[in-house]
Parts: C-alpha cells; sequence; structure tokens
C-alpha cells in the first residue's frame, strides 16, 4: 500500500490551485501562477530524462520551441476557437521531431549526447531566426488569440492547471511504473540493465519521446499565455535554466522540479524587480545549493522530515 | 549428457595477444563447472564472449543446439544465459528488493509498461519474494543495494541472475573479496543452487578449495586456451596444469 504522506504534495498542489483561484490576488501574480505551472510540466518531463534515465539534455528546449511555434502559428492562422486541439497537435510534432533526433542522439552517451542535443536545439534556432517570412525571425509571432473561453488570465490558468495537472498524474504514474524503475536502473547501471534482457536504447528511446512530448505540450501552452512566441524559446539558456530549476529543487524527487520552478520563478520575478543583478544573486543560490545541498530543497525537506533512518528501521519496513 | 552450450574454434585477439584461442567447449546441462587459470588468461573474456558483451573473431556458439554467435547481450540472457560479475552489478540507489523486482520485471516482459503500479502485478512480487528467501536476503529487502555488506551485494548479483530462472549461470570469481565466512555461505549457495534447481552453472575461481570441492569438472585456461579438462582428481595430476598454474606443491 501506498504512504498516505505520498499524497502530500498532489494535496498541496491542489490547496495552493484553489487558493490561487479564490483569494483576491492580481492578475499579474494568477499569471505568474501560471507561468509556474507551465514551467512545473516543462520540468518535471525534462527530469524522466535527467533525474531518472541519467540523459543531460541541453536541447530541451528545441521541442518546448517547436510545440509553441506549431501551437502558436498554426492557432494565429485558423483562430483562437481551435486553439484546443492546436495544443495537441504541438505536442504531437515535438513527439514527432524527437524520434529521428532520438534516434540519433541516444546514439551516443554522456557528454556526445550532451553536445549533439545541444548542437540540434541551436540549429533550429538559427533556422527560426533566418526564415524571418515564416517564424517571424527575432521578433517572432504575437497576436496569437485564445478561444473565448479561456479569455481571461483567470480561466486560462484553470485550464492551464487542469492540462497540466494531468500531465504531472500521468507523468507520476510513469515514474512508479515498472518502465520508471528500468528508466532508474539505466541511470546506475546501464549494462545490468543489458545482461537482464533489456534494451537500454529502446527505453531510453521511449523516455526521450515521452519528455518531448510534455515539452511540447508547456511550449503550446505557453503560446497562448503571452499570445506571442520568439526564438529564444529555442535557446539553449533556456534549457540551461530548467536544468537550474530541476537541480534546485533536486532530481531525485518527482516533485524536485515543481518546487525548484516554484523558486526560480519567484526568485527571478521577486529580484528581477529590484535588481538588474539578478543572475547574480541567481549563480549565488545555484553555487550554494549545488556545493552544499546537492540533493536540492526536497533532498532537504525529505531528509528533514524523515530524520536519522537507521539500517535496522529501514529493513524492518515492507513491502506487498 | 546433452551439451547445452557449446563453443566451436572460438577465437578473439587483441593487438596480437589472443584471450580465446581456438577454444572447443561443451559444457553439459545440469552440469557445475569450474573455469581456472592465471590472471589474464582469458577466463573472463571467455564469459563476455559467450554473452555477447565482446565481438568474436571466428568461430562459433551454440546454445541448446541454437547458433547465438551473433545475438547481442540482452538477447542471449533473454535466451537464458545469465551472469554475476567480478565486481557486483547492482542498481546502488534501490533497495535489495526492487533490484530483483526490476530482474523479475524483465522476465516477465513488463519491463516497457508504464501504467501500472510496479508492484502490482502478483505472480511478479510472489517470483521477487520467492528470489528473496531462497537468497536468505528477505530480512534485508528494504536495505538500499550501495548498504549492503561486500558478500551481500555478490548473493544479491547473484539473486538478480536468478530471477531471470536462466538455463545457465556464469559466476565470475563468485567469492572474490570476501571474507571466509562470506566464502563458506557462497560456497553453499552455489552447491545448493546446483542441487535444488538443477542449474546448469559455469563459475571462474581462483581459491582452488572452493574449485576442487565444489566442481564437478574443471577445464584450466592459459593464454586464452584450454589446456585441460576433467575431475579434480585429474586435474590436481596433470603435469601441464602443475607447471603452468598450480604449481608443485598441490
Amino acid at each position: 500500500m501506498r504512504k498516505s504522506s505520498s499524497y502530500l504534495p498532489w494535496l498541496s498542489i491542489l490547496i495552493a490551485f484553489l487558493l490561487i483561484l479564490f483569494l483576491p490576488i492580481s492578475e499579474h501574480k494568477v499569471h505568474l501562477a501560471t507561468r509556474i505551472l507551465i514551467f512545473s510540466l516543462y520540468a518535471v518531463a525534462f527530469n524522466i530524462l535527467f533525474g531518472m534515465t541519467g540523459l543531460l539534455s541541453l536541447g530541451s528546449a528545441l521541442f518546448y520551441g517547436f510545440g509553441a511555434y506549431v501551437t502558436g502559428m498554426l492557432t494565429k492562422s485558423y483562430g483562437g476557437d481551435y486553439f484546443v486541439y492546436l495544443l495537441i497537435l504541438g505536442s504531437i510534432s515535438a513527439f514527432i521531431l524527437a524520434i529521428p533526433l532520438g534516434l540519433l542522439c541516444l546514439r551516443l552517451t554522456d557528454v556526445y549526447f550532451t553536445m549533439l542535443t545541444f548542437a540540434f536545439g541551436q540549429l533550429v534556432w538559427g533556422v527560426c531566426i533566418k526564415l524571418y517570412n515564416f517564424t517571424g525571425g527575432d521578433d517572432g509571432i504575437q497576436g496569437i488569440p485564445r478561444m473565448a473561453l479561456l479569455e481571461t488570465t483567470k480561466s486560462y490558468y484553470i485550464f492551464v492547471f487542469i492540462i497540466v495537472f494531468i500531465s504531472l498524474i500521468f507523468l507520476w504514474r510513469l515514474a512508479s511504473s515498472p518502465f520508471g524503475l528500468v528508466l532508474n536502473g539505466i541511470r546506475q547501471n546501464r549494462n545490468r540493465i543489458t545482461f537482464l534482457g533489456m534494451n537500454v536504447y529502446k527505453h531510453q528511446l521511449l523516455a526521450f519521446l515521452i519528455s518531448a512530448f510534455f515539452t511540447g505540450l508547456a511550449g503550446g501552452l505557453y503560446s497562448g499565455l503571452d499570445g506571442s512566441i520568439h526564438p529564444n524559446m529555442f535557446f539553449w539558456t533556456q534549457s540551461g535554466s530548467i536544468i537550474l530549476m530541476v537541480i534546485l529543487g533536486g532530481i531525485n524527487n518527482f516533485f524536485g522540479p515543481v518546487v525548484g520552478t516554484i523558486i526560480f520563478i519567484l526568485l527571478e520575478d521577486y529580484i528581477g524587480k529590484t535588481t538588474e543583478y539578478w543572475p547574480f544573486f541567481l549563480g549565488t543560490i545555484m553555487l550554494i545549493m549545488v556545493i552544499i545541498f546537492p540533493k536540492g530543497i526536497v533532498g532537504i525537506l525529505t531528509r528533514f522530515l524523515k530524520g536519522p533512518q537507521t539500517k535496522k528501521e529501514l529493513a524492518n519496513g515492507s513491502h506487498s | 549428457m546433452e551439451a547445452i552450450l557449446e563453443l566451436k574454434d572460438l577465437n578473439k585477439h587483441f593487438d596480437g595477444i589472443y584471450v580465446s584461442k581456438n577454444i572447443d567447449l561443451k559444457i553439459e546441462a545440469g552440469s557445475l563447472t569450474a573455469i581456472i587459470g592465471p590472471n589474464g588468461a582469458g577466463k573472463t573474456s571467455l564469459f563476455n564472449l559467450i554473452t555477447g558483451f565482446l565481438e568474436k573473431d571466428s568461430g562459433k556458439i551454440f546454445f541448446k543446439g541454437r547458433d547465438i554467435t551473433n545475438k547481442n547481450p540482452e538477447e542471449i540472457a533473454s535466451l537464458g544465459i545469465v551472469r554475476a560479475f567480478q565486481v557486483s552489478s547492482i542498481f546502488p540507489y534501490e533497495t535489495v528488493y526492487d533490484n530483483l523486482l526490476l530482474a523479475s520485471l524483465s522476465h516477465h516482459k513488463k519491463n516497457f509498461n508504464f501504467f501500472s503500479n510496479k508492484y502490482s502485478f502478483k505472480n511478479i512480487c510472489e517470483h521477487t519474494n520467492f528470489i528473496l528467501k531462497s537468497m536468505n536476503l528477505e530480512n534485508k529487502k528494504n536495505l538500499k543495494a550501495s548498504e549492503l555488506s561486500h558478500g551481500d551485494q555478490k548473493i544479491l548479483d547473484i539473486a538478480m541472475a536468478l530471477t531471470l530462472s536462466p538455463a545457465l549461470l556464469l559466476l565470475d570469481e563468485p567469492t572474490a573479496g570476501m571474507s571466509p565466512e562470506e566464502r563458506k555461505n557462497m560456497v553453499l549457495i552455489i552447491r545448493e543452487l546446483h542441487k535444488k534447481f538443477k542449474l546448469t552453472t559455469l563459475f571462474i575461481e581462483h581459491d582452488m578449495d572452493i574449485v576442487f570441492g565444489v566442481a564437478e569438472k574443471i577445464r584450466v585456461m592459459v593464454r586464452g586456451e584450454i589446456i585441460a579438462e576433467g575431475t579434480s582428481e585429474e586435474i590436481k595430476n596433470n603435469p601441464l596444469v602443475i607447471e603452468s598454474y598450480l604449481g608443485a606443491e598441490v
């Protein structure tokens, strides 16, 4: 049986959602909460690849941007009424794009995989800037409509919450599934996975595709939030920000990336308002985190809540 | 008796140095065979060739009469040739239970399932619990694998191999780095596995007391070649083996 404490993060998310919905808070804060939700999905999808499978991609922004551009450009062409369908189409497009890229990149391991994903991301970013007539080049595309039902910031927030919540449940189930256990195994000892009769490449590829699908979904959601898309969504610093969010929260816990995203975006918003040197503060925080708390904020919290645990206590637990 | 594994003229060299030279070997079903030889003789390389981890230069490998020469490691494992390693190959951050569950999920072909909870398959959990019990790991099942002693990690390594219900088990120095007490325990485990499951076992070992006490048949490898084979008594008295490996005092 699952421990009741494992439902605590879900309960916290629901309570936070209701608070934002019913408290009289400014439109800016609802917008901020929506951003947090979208990036939480992006970060969790990224962590399926990074924290679980052990694959550090510097090209996650490629799928984020692709999902955003497919959804955004088509919505601009066909109208806001089709937004929901085009959002799904954007995610599927990211998934399809991930097939050849995954087949190619996953032939390599470690830093070579990272560099290849980086190269593809930058390649698409460059193409996006150059194709001015098609993508709007440096300026991107503005004025992307939303369907009438999602016109207000709050209604869009509710919509994003529902999509992100369902997606997180799917990814959470994946993390605690046999497939999730195999991904963890690949990270820890890929040779042994092979000698247990499992194909590492196929598992990694499926993880890559699933991650791309949800990253594309996050991109599509973002195109509807601001009603604009821009080439920097493809840029490597976008992938870098997600890595920071994930590390900040903790890579070894499913909800770590969510916590990291909340803190990162709040810090960015509040420090960014007061000083233009916000990256300096972020850099300092990241240094402290990596050196003193390598398991991230959720890692610290888990250790604090559990307290010291002896081997005997651990051994006395039970499995079904 | 029928041969479960047959190697025919197997060759492998690295820059002219042979780790396997014209190896012809037949392993009979249900047998308990040891491979001995000095360091660098090519014993582990032979395991790597059998399990598809190393590519052969030439030669053929047959398992249950089927040609598996060009199969990859996961296919070979799926066919029933499973190995445990000289240095324990485990999943250090998973619990002992999850280490075995992972192997069990692979055995039951559930590794691509991403909708069900990993503990929700009754038959797989029962299989995992059976292996835990058989290998006396029950009281350590919730420990992280990295928290186990060296000896227990080796047992876990073998337990994972057993979870796949192998037809042929390859053990690479199962007692390496163990305390005398742990060695005694490992010998008991190897004997028990062979007796209880009639498991065909091929093991590499440097401890001659264990080899002569446990193995039904012994093969001696030197510089990539099998120079002798026979029972304990035959090997002990083989002048070539004494000269090349055992020394005069045995």
